[in-house]
């Protein structure tokens, strides 16, 4: 009899444990409404993320999230809720992103993930690209290959999950040459495969390869583009929510047009007594802009003032104050020669 | 009338008594001389070699440039040891995952003599996951809230060991229950659950439930990574207890049930008071094995994305700085596993020696 | 009271199973419609139309051919092609070294004890994960690059790409011989399954002789094909990834100290008598372990192979962190390419169970062989 009485008590206090952690983050409220209801309700918005993008999304040594896509997710953030550190971050394998964002277990996807035909159709809109990229195959410069046609024969690391693998086998098609795939399941085993000499390349975005060989000065190598093609690296909603869509397009906007404008961090708050009315509109002093997307008038202000403008994020993650120095090339604004257009708040 | 025996010789457990004339025989003089040859041979050469890699040439003290061209870096796991052990936890709150870890190992401690098997201890159990719940997440008490996905490291893998282990009981012994029983339906229901829980891979589970379990529950129930991987093994662990637990109640007599009945004790009684302990006595060195696979299975969520132990070693050696000591540092975490298992694995055979003599 | 006791034991035996097979039922219409409504919400739906699209991916290395250009089912065929062929070496190779282990742990040999005691708690002990990932790291980070490959015989290279052999082709019109080989290997197989252990002997040697007599009759010789080293891999010969053999290697190791665990546990479990008969009968120790013991021991033994053959299958999924493309990891690239993560798990799901009942029906059939050949 004692035995189970203290039995049941046990199942309950670990059934009540298990609740308790599965409420921890919890059971929230309801997609009935559109997304930002629920964000607002919830408190916070959900963003997927990489463990191992170094620049774009990676926790450091002291489990602070970083890079490009973190800031673009602290931008929906303060766009939907005003404050940067509302933003969390889900871990997600590039095998599972998709459909974690197509199961609700995000509210956006910024994980350097290329906009395809395929990926825009299978149940997810593509808002706007925060950074331009390419695929390119890495390869040590002791090899003394210089072109795709070089590297036939040679043996390539490649990671499962992304366009890279789709990319990859064109490539090889295309020119005509035998390439030796070697494919894991995330960035780190592919990685560490290549800096093992396992392969003699490693084929990813052109971002990720400049960063990795920024963080090996002691050695030598040499990275080919594998096509002319680019691949705008693009945050991601899921389809049927056309506000929700609109908010993390303007977030990303806001940072662009914050660059163009001559918008920062530290003079933010003095271009708010602008006379400009492009500027007085895009700050929010003269209002409107906001309510329409459902926001608070001076959501692209608190952006700019808590995030940063493009080429602030840009320079902190992946420019020159990240120690990667991947030059802006096609990622600067439409008027330096870039891609980045900067689009009106009117 | 038959004199001759049709039905196979039942099964008998394996009995510890070695065999007078085994195998030892088998490998007269020569062999043996043979064998410790080759033996000896093949330490020697290995030998030397391990221990200049780990002791001559391994690397304590200096910096990362140190561990390049040298032996074991020794000095990477002393730099990494906080992220392997609690992965991306926030650092100001390092005491937390700490604490959690310590009160486990209490607990498990404080349950491992016989004497301790109380209903208090049963209680403090309870109470001290609910603390190590509370201490992992936060958000009262003026703790400050960790989101689940920035737990990690070996609390994550004692939580869902733990937790998955004392889920799945129940579980396990209803489904144990189930197929024992005499009703066709009931008991085809629950071998098909046990069957393809144990059929299945659990990775592939584990895949299954990260993008099925959006789909099994209304929009307004999302569940953690960690509350799904929790909820795979909890299954996979009922499975594998039932499977265990099922042998160790065929083993309970019949004559065990029909006396306990005689005796007036409802049904619930006799199964938790009379039968259940006779059959886990039985079922021991099994149970610990499950034990041990549960606990070993909790690596694979390394597949979803989730920071245990493996996984956070995986990403340090990402570490661009450090020569990639990929040795040293899986030899830590495979020490972290073979410690706890080793010590389930040896607790259980001084319990199954200390009831075999209290029962004499 | 004669009457009503039938009516009541009607009631138990039907009340509760109607009961469940109502809630199991409704469970199972819950959760049809709950997937059902959640897909149609997102603008999913259920369709292994997909299957027939072209995959687009590569994979590193398959045994049934496969490339890009081939459908989402080729690469999933192709995905299973290498579990099967995964899991039967490591069943194969597992079992060969568990022998040695149960048997040194059982001899008194107390080197060979405790060397073969302490591996196997260790391998048991840790996970394969860990195994698994620590092996591939030996593999690649420890082995030399291809222009420093070691060659500890000549004809065999082994380099961070992998274990490099020479194979050997035969030239000439092999088709007679190969002929002459298949029938002789089916033959010997067919009696050696019904026992006759007798007659398998002598096709076996009738075989060697006509394939001899045929080798020198047509005049076939032997090319080797010695790999050699290209511009950045060798090519030719027969060789191995390190992904296969890391794979390979860990699984066995883990394995093999369950499987030599089983054995002892199986040796264990005949009773000393039975030794004790063997010698009064006058049976050598050989023929006593031959014609006795083991036959007791596998029949002990089968039960828990069986599981322990079932979860090397499923270890086999592991694969996938080596960058070994089983059927999990090309169903997971499949969802991720296509979406229709429902239709690949069902599908995947359904495949082990197939391949599990296959592996428990080939020990029951073996069981009740062994028990024919024992006599």
């Amino acid at each position: 009899m004692t035995h189970t009485r203290a039995f049941l008590a046990l199942a309950c206090a670990v059934v009540g444990g298990a609740l308790l952690s599965a409420c921890s983050d919890g059971p929230t409220a309801a997609a009935s409404g559109p997304t930002l209801a629920e964000v607002r309700a919830r408190g916070y918005v959900r963003c997927g993320a990489g463990k191992d993008t170094t620049g774009f999304s990676a926790p450091d040594g002291h489990g602070r999230w970083l890079g490009l896509d973190v800031d673009t997710c602290r931008a929906i953030a303060v766009a939907a809720l005003g404050d940067r550190d509302k933003a969390r971050f889900v871990p997600l394998t590039g095998q599972q992103r998709i459909t974690a964002l197509l199961t609700g277990e995000i509210d956006v996807l910024p994980r350097t993930t290329t906009w395809t035909l395929q990926r825009d159709a299978g149940g997810i809109n593509f808002t706007i690209p925060n950074y331009y990229d390419y695929t390119a195959f890495m390869t040590g410069a002791a090899s003394g290959a210089k072109t795709l046609r070089d590297l036939d024969g040679a043996t390539v690391c490649v990671q499962t999950g992304s366009l890279t693998e789709i990319v990859f086998a064109d490539v090889a098609r295309r020119n005509h040459i035998t390439l030796h795939p070697v494919i894991f399941d995330n960035v780190q085993s592919t990685r560490q495969a290549f800096l093992a000499g396992r392969c003699d390349a490693l084929a990813t975005d052109q971002s990720a390869l400049v960063a990795l060989r920024a963080m090996k000065p002691g050695q030598r190598f040499t990275i080919i583009p594998a096509s002319d093609d680019i691949a705008p690296l693009t945050p991601a909603v899921r389809h049927g929510d056309d506000q929700w869509f609109d908010i993390v397009k303007y977030a990303i906007e806001a940072m662009i047009v914050a660059e163009h404008l001559g918008i920062n961090r530290t003079n933010v708050e003095a271009m708010s007594s602008s006379r400009d009315p492009v500027i007085r509109r895009f700050l929010g002093v003269e209002p409107g802009n906001g309510r329409a997307l459902g926001l608070r008038d001076d959501f692209a202000y608190q952006i700019v003032r808590q995030v940063g403008n493009y080429a602030e994020v840009y320079d902190d993650n992946l420019g020159a104050r990240s120690g990667l120095n991947i030059p802006r090339g096609p990622n600067r604004l439409r008027r330096d020669g870039g891609l980045m257009l900067s689009i009106g708040f009117y | 009338m038959n004199y001759v025996q049709t039905s196979p010789e039942p099964q008998l457990a394996p009995t510890p008594v070695r065999s007078p004339r085994g195998f030892g025989t088998l490998i007269n003089g020569g062999a043996n001389l043979l064998a410790t040859l080759v033996l000896v041979a093949a330490l020697e050469q290995a030998l030397p070699h391990l221990m200049a890699w780990a002791v001559t040439h391994g690397v304590w003290q200096g910096s990362a440039g140190t561990c390049r061209h040298a032996g074991a870096c020794w000095l990477f796991l002393r730099e990494k040891a906080p992220f392997i052990l609690f992965g991306i936890y926030p650092e100001t709150q390092m005491w937390r995952p700490i604490a959690v870890v310590t009160v486990l190992a209490a607990l498990t401690l404080w349950t491992m003599p016989r004497a301790h098997w109380t209903r208090w201890t049963l209680g403090a159990w309870g109470a001290g996951l609910m603390l190590v719940l509370v201490l992992m997440a936060g958000g009262i008490a003026g703790l400050a809230p960790v989101p689940v996905s920035s737990w990690g490291g070996l609390p994550v893998t004692l939580l869902l060991t733990v937790l998955s282990l004392a889920l799945g009981f129940p579980l396990g012994l209803a489904l144990a229950l189930g197929r024992r029983s005499p009703l066709p339906l009931i008991r085809y229901g629950a071998t098909g659950f046990v069957e393809v829980l144990r059929g299945v891979p659990v990775v592939t589970l584990l895949f299954a439930a990260s993008f099925l379990a959006p789909l099994l529950f209304p929009e307004t129930v999302r569940l953690e990574n960690l509350t799904r991987a929790l909820g795979v093994f909890t299954l996979v662990s009922a499975a594998y207890l039932c499977e265990v637990l099922r042998g160790g109640l065929q083993g309970v007599a019949h004559g065990q049930w029909e006396s306990a009945q005689a005796l007036g004790l409802r049904y619930r009684d006799v199964l938790l008071v009379v039968i259940l302990p006779q059959a886990i006595r039985k079922v021991l060195p099994p149970l610990t094995s499950t034990i041990i696979v549960v606990i070993k299975n909790t690596s694979l969520v390394v597949v979803v994305g989730l920071f245990d132990l493996v996984s956070a070693g995986r990403v340090v050696l990402n570490d661009p700085a450090w020569p990639m000591p990929y040795a040293e540092t899986y030899l830590m975490v495979a020490l972290v596993y073979f410690v706890i298992c080793y010590g389930v694995a040896c607790y259980s055979r001084h319990l199954e020696k200390s009831l075999a003599e209290s029962r004499r | 009271m004669q009457r009503s006791k039938p009516s009541r034991d009607m009631l138990r035996w039907w009340l509760p199973q109607a009961l469940f097979a109502l809630v199991f039922m409704a469970f199972i219409a819950v959760m049809v419609g709950m997937v059902e409504h959640n897909l149609s919400v997102r603008g999913m739906a259920l369709d292994f139309g997909f299957l027939g699209s072209t995959a687009r991916f590569p994979l590193s290395e398959t045994i049934v051919p496969y490339s890009p250009s081939a459908t989402f089912a080729r690469a999933l065929l192709a995905g299973l092609g290498n579990t099967v062929v995964l899991a039967l070496v490591v069943i194969v190779l597992s079992t060969l070294l568990g022998v040695p282990l149960a048997l040194a742990r059982r001899s008194g040999h107390p080197l060979a004890g405790g060397v073969a005691c302490s591996f196997i708690d260790a391998v048991r002990n840790t996970p394969l994960v860990v195994q698994l990932l620590f092996w591939y790291g030996v593999l690649t980070v420890g082995l030399p690059p291809p222009g420093k490959s070691l060659q500890p015989i000549p004809g065999i290279f082994l380099n961070d790409r992998g274990l490099y052999l020479t194979s050997f082709g035969i030239t000439g019109t092999a088709l007679p011989l190969l002929l002459v080989a298949v029938g002789g290997l089916v033959a010997v197989a067919v009696l050696a399954w019904r026992g006759r252990l007798h007659q398998a002997s002598l096709v076996t040697l009738a075989t060697v002789i006509a394939a001899a007599v045929l080798w020198v009759s047509l005049g076939l010789g032997v090319a080797p094909d010695v790999p050699h080293l290209d511009r950045y891999n060798f090519i030719g010969g027969w060789s191995f990834t390190p992904e296969f053999a890391a794979v390979v290697v860990g699984s066995v190791l883990y394995a093999s100290g369950f499987v030599a665990e089983i054995i002892r546990a199986g040796i264990a479990a005949v009773p000393c008598g039975q030794w004790d008969a063997c010698r009064a009968m006058g049976l050598s120790d050989r023929q006593s372990l031959r014609l006795v013991i083991v036959p007791q021991a596998l029949r002990v033994m089968v039960p828990p192979m069986t599981s322990q053959f079932a979860s090397i299958l499923k270890n086999s999924t592991l694969a996938l962190l080596v960058g070994y493309p089983d059927l999990n990891s090309v169903a997971n690239t499949t969802m991720n390419h296509t979406g229709h993560a429902l239709e690949c798990v069902v599908l995947v799901a359904f495949v082990y169970l197939i391949l599990a009942a296959a592996i428990s029906l080939g020990m029951g059939l073996l069981e009740r062989r062994s028990a024919r050949w024992a006599r």
